[in-house]
C-alpha cells in the first residue's frame, strides 16, 4: 500500500515535470508566447507604466498572467482617477468570420471589464464596444500582426 | 426609388416541353454550355431614342441583346454566339427564322425580338426559338417606362433561362453589399446596391459610420444591416425606396448579425451583453422580442429555413465554432457539423434542401454546401480568406466575398465579391467600383 502511494506520488511528480517541460517548450518566438503577443510595439500608455491593452490567443478570451497584471495596474490607476470613465474596445484578427468576430470582440472586452470590476472599478465607469475584425492596428497578414490585433484596449471616454 | 411596374400583356404561345429538343442540364457542372444566338432586337419604325439622365441611348435593340448575352455568358450555362456570324436580319428572324442559317452557325436556341420606344413607353416583344426542332418555345411582350430597359433585358433572360433549364432565373435581381475604401486599419464602409450584373450602382449611406452585413427582406424593398451610428453597434432597417432608416435592435448592448424571416415579418439577430451573445427575434409589426437561445457561448449568424420552421446558426458551445439547427421556437437544438476545423456563416438555401457555410481549416477558408442535417458536405472553393455566402433566389449560385493577403503596410489587400455555381464550377469575380464585401442577393424583382 505504502509503496503504491509512493509510486503514485512519483508518478504525479513525473507528470508535473512533463507538464512543466511542455510549458517551457511552448514556442517563444520573439514577441509571442504561444500565439499571444507579448511585445510592446503597438501598446500605448494610459499613464506611466500603465499599458492600455491586453492580448489574446486565437479564438480565446481568457486573460493571460501578463494581461491580468496589466489590468490590475489599470485598475489601480483608475481608482486614483475617480472622475474618469472608460470604453473597453474588443478586437479580433482577420482570420475569422465577421459576425463571430463581433461576438468574440465583445467577449474579450467583457473579460477585461469583469477583471477591472473585481479590482474595485464600478461597472458604471466602464462601457464596452466590439469592433470585431474591423479595426486592426497592424495591416499585415501574418501571425505577428494577427497577435497584435487580437486585443482589448482601454480608452478614456471623457 | 420609384416602384417599377411591368405589364406582361401578351402571351402568344407556350409549346409543351415534350416537343422541345433543346434543354440545359443544370444539375452538374456545365462544361459544354448551350450555344445560343441572341439576335439584336429589331427597332420598329417611329421608335425614339431613350433619354436616361443626360445620356441618350441609341440602338436600344442591340443594347438589350447585349445585356441578355452578358447574363447568359456569366451563368456558365450558355454560350452566346458572336453576332457578326448572324446571317439573318433581326426583323425577318423575329417573324420567321430560317432555321438552317442558325443551324449552320451551331446555334441550338435563338432569341429574337422587336422594340418600340415612344415618349413615355417602351414596348418589347421577344421570342425564343428551338433551332433544332424548328419551333417557337416562348413568345412574350412587355410594356414599361423607357428607363426600365435593362430590367426588360433581365426579365427576358429569366424567361429564357426558365424555359431552357426548367428552373426560375435570377437575372432580374439586385445585390446589396458593403463598398470599401481606404486603409486596412481604417476602412470606410458604405452600403451599396446594384443590379446583379453590376449596373445601376447606388450608394445608400455616406460612409460616416461603419456599416456591415446588409440583408434583403425577401418580400419587399427593406434591408436590415448593422450600423455603428454614434458608435453604438445596432441593427437597423432601411427602406431603399424612401431612404428612411430606423434602429430596430436598440437593446443595452450590441445587436448584430440580422436577417429577415422568410415571410419578411421578423428580424432574427444576435444580441451581445456581458460577454455573451444569444439569438433573438423581433416582430416588426408588434415589436415583440423573443429570446431563442440561452447559452453562455456565442450564438450568432442565424438564418431561417424557407418554410420558417427551422433556424440554422453558429455557436461555439462545443468549444469551437460549429453549425447548429433548431426549431424556430428555439427548441430541439442539434449540432450538424463535425468535420475538422471551424464552421461559420450558415445560410439556408431558398430551395430548402441545403445550407451554405464557411469552413476554416488549416489556415484556409472554404465556401461549401451540405444537406440540412450536415451530411453530404461539398466544398466548392478554397482560398486564403473568403466567407459569407448568399444564395441567388433560385438557389443555383452563391455570392460571397474574398480578401487577399497584405504586408504590414496593408499592400496587397483587397476585398472583392465573387460568385460560384452550386456545382462548384463557374467561379467569377463580380466587378464593383470599389472593394466590396458582405454581399446579399435579392429576390426576383418581377415576381
Amino acid at each position: 500500500m505504502i509503496l503504491g502511494m509512493n509510486l503514485k506520488r512519483i508518478l504525479i511528480v513525473v507528470l508535473a515535470g512533463i507538464a512543466l517541460t511542455a510549458c517551457a517548450v511552448q514556442k517563444k518566438s520573439g514577441m509571442m508566447t504561444g500565439d499571444v503577443y507579448t511585445g510592446t510595439d503597438t501598446v500605448e500608455y494610459l499613464a506611466t507604466g500603465v499599458k492600455d491593452r491586453v492580448f489574446f490567443a486565437t479564438n480565446k478570451s481568457t486573460l493571460t498572467t501578463a494581461s491580468r497584471d496589466t489590468l490590475r495596474k489599470q485598475a489601480a490607476w483608475m481608482r486614483k482617477k475617480g472622475k474618469l470613465s472608460f470604453t473597453i474596445e474588443g478586437h479580433a484578427d482577420e482570420r475569422g468570420t465577421r459576425e463571430y468576430n463581433l461576438a468574440l470582440g465583445e467577449r474579450r472586452a467583457n473579460a477585461a471589464k469583469d477583471y477591472l470590476m473585481t479590482y474595485g472599478i464600478s461597472g458604471s465607469r466602464l462601457s464596452v464596444i466590439s469592433y470585431g475584425k474591423e479595426r486592426p492596428v497592424n495591416s499585415g497578414s501574418n501571425p505577428l500582426a494577427w497577435s497584435q490585433n487580437r486585443r482589448s484596449v482601454t480608452v478614456k471616454a471623457n | 426609388m420609384k416602384k417599377l411596374i411591368f405589364f406582361i400583356f401578351c402571351i402568344f404561345l407556350f409549346n409543351s416541353s415534350a416537343n422541345a429538343l433543346v434543354e440545359v442540364d443544370i444539375t452538374r457542372g456545365n462544361l459544354d454550355p448551350l450555344p445560343i444566338a441572341v439576335s439584336p432586337l429589331y427597332i420598329e419604325s417611329g421608335s425614339k431614342d431613350i433619354k436616361q439622365g443626360d445620356k441618350i441611348i441609341k440602338n436600344i435593340g442591340e443594347r438589350i441583346s447585349k445585356v441578355i448575352e452578358v447574363n447568359f455568358r456569366r451563368s456558365g450555362l450558355f454560350n452566346p454566339l458572336k453576332k457578326d456570324s448572324f446571317v439573318q436580319k433581326p426583323d425577318i428572324a423575329h417573324v420567321k427564322p430560317r432555321f438552317e442559317d442558325w443551324k449552320l452557325i451551331k446555334a441550338q436556341a435563338l432569341v429574337t425580338g422587336k422594340v418600340l420606344v415612344t415618349e413615355d413607353k417602351l414596348r418589347v416583344e421577344f421570342r425564343l426559338w428551338d433551332v433544332i426542332a424548328a419551333k417557337e418555345m416562348v413568345a412574350l411582350a412587355f410594356s414599361t417606362t423607357p428607363n426600365n430597359w435593362r430590367r426588360v433585358a433581365h426579365i427576358i433572360s429569366d424567361k429564357v433561362y426558365q424555359r431552357l433549364t426548367g428552373e426560375e432565373g435570377y437575372f432580374d435581381t439586385r445585390i446589396i453589399y458593403v463598398a470599401e475604401t481606404g486603409l486596412k486599419t481604417q476602412r470606410y464602409k458604405k452600403l451599396a446596391i446594384m443590379d446583379q450584373d453590376g449596373a445601376n450602382l447606388k450608394y445608400l449611406t455616406l460612409g460616416n459610420e461603419l456599416v456591415l452585413t446588409p440583408r434583403f427582406n425577401p418580400k419587399n424593398q427593406l434591408v436590415t444591416y448593422l450600423s455603428y451610428f454614434r458608435n453604438l453597434p445596432r441593427v437597423y432597417l432601411l427602406d431603399i425606396e424612401t431612404g428612411v432608416q430606423e434602429v430596430v435592435g436598440d437593446f443595452p448592448g450590441m445587436t448584430f448579425a440580422p436577417r429577415f424571416s422568410p415571410d419578411g415579418k421578423k428580424i432574427i439577430m444576435s444580441f451581445a451583453k456581458d460577454g455573451n451573445s444569444d439569438i433573438y427575434t423581433m416582430n416588426l409589426d408588434t415589436r415583440v422580442v423573443e429570446k431563442l437561445t440561452d447559452h453562455t457561448s456565442i450564438d450568432t449568424s442565424p438564418s431561417y429555413s424557407p418554410d420558417g420552421k427551422f433556424i440554422c446558426f453558429n455557436s461555439d458551445r462545443s468549444g469551437l465554432q460549429q453549425i447548429y439547427v433548431m426549431r424556430s421556437d428555439g427548441s430541439n437544438v442539434k449540432r450538424i457539423t463535425f468535420g475538422k476545423g471551424l464552421y461559420g456563416t450558415p445560410v439556408w438555401s431558398p430551395r430548402g434542401d441545403l445550407i451554405a457555410f464557411t469552413r476554416v481549416h488549416k489556415g484556409k477558408f472554404y465556401i461549401g454546401v451540405m444537406r440540412t442535417d450536415g451530411s453530404g458536405e461539398r466544398l466548392l472553393t478554397e482560398n486564403f480568406y473568403q466567407e459569407a455566402p448568399s444564395w441567388s433566389p433560385n438557389g443555383r449560385v452563391l455570392i460571397f466575398y474574398r480578401e487577399t493577403k497584405s504586408d504590414s503596410e496593408g499592400k496587397g489587400f483587397s476585398a472583392k465579391l465573387w460568385s460560384i455555381d452550386l456545382t462548384g464550377y463557374n467561379e467569377r469575380l463580380v466587378e464593383t467600383e470599389t472593394d466590396g464585401s458582405d454581399p446579399s442577393w435579392s429576390s426576383l424583382l418581377s415576381k
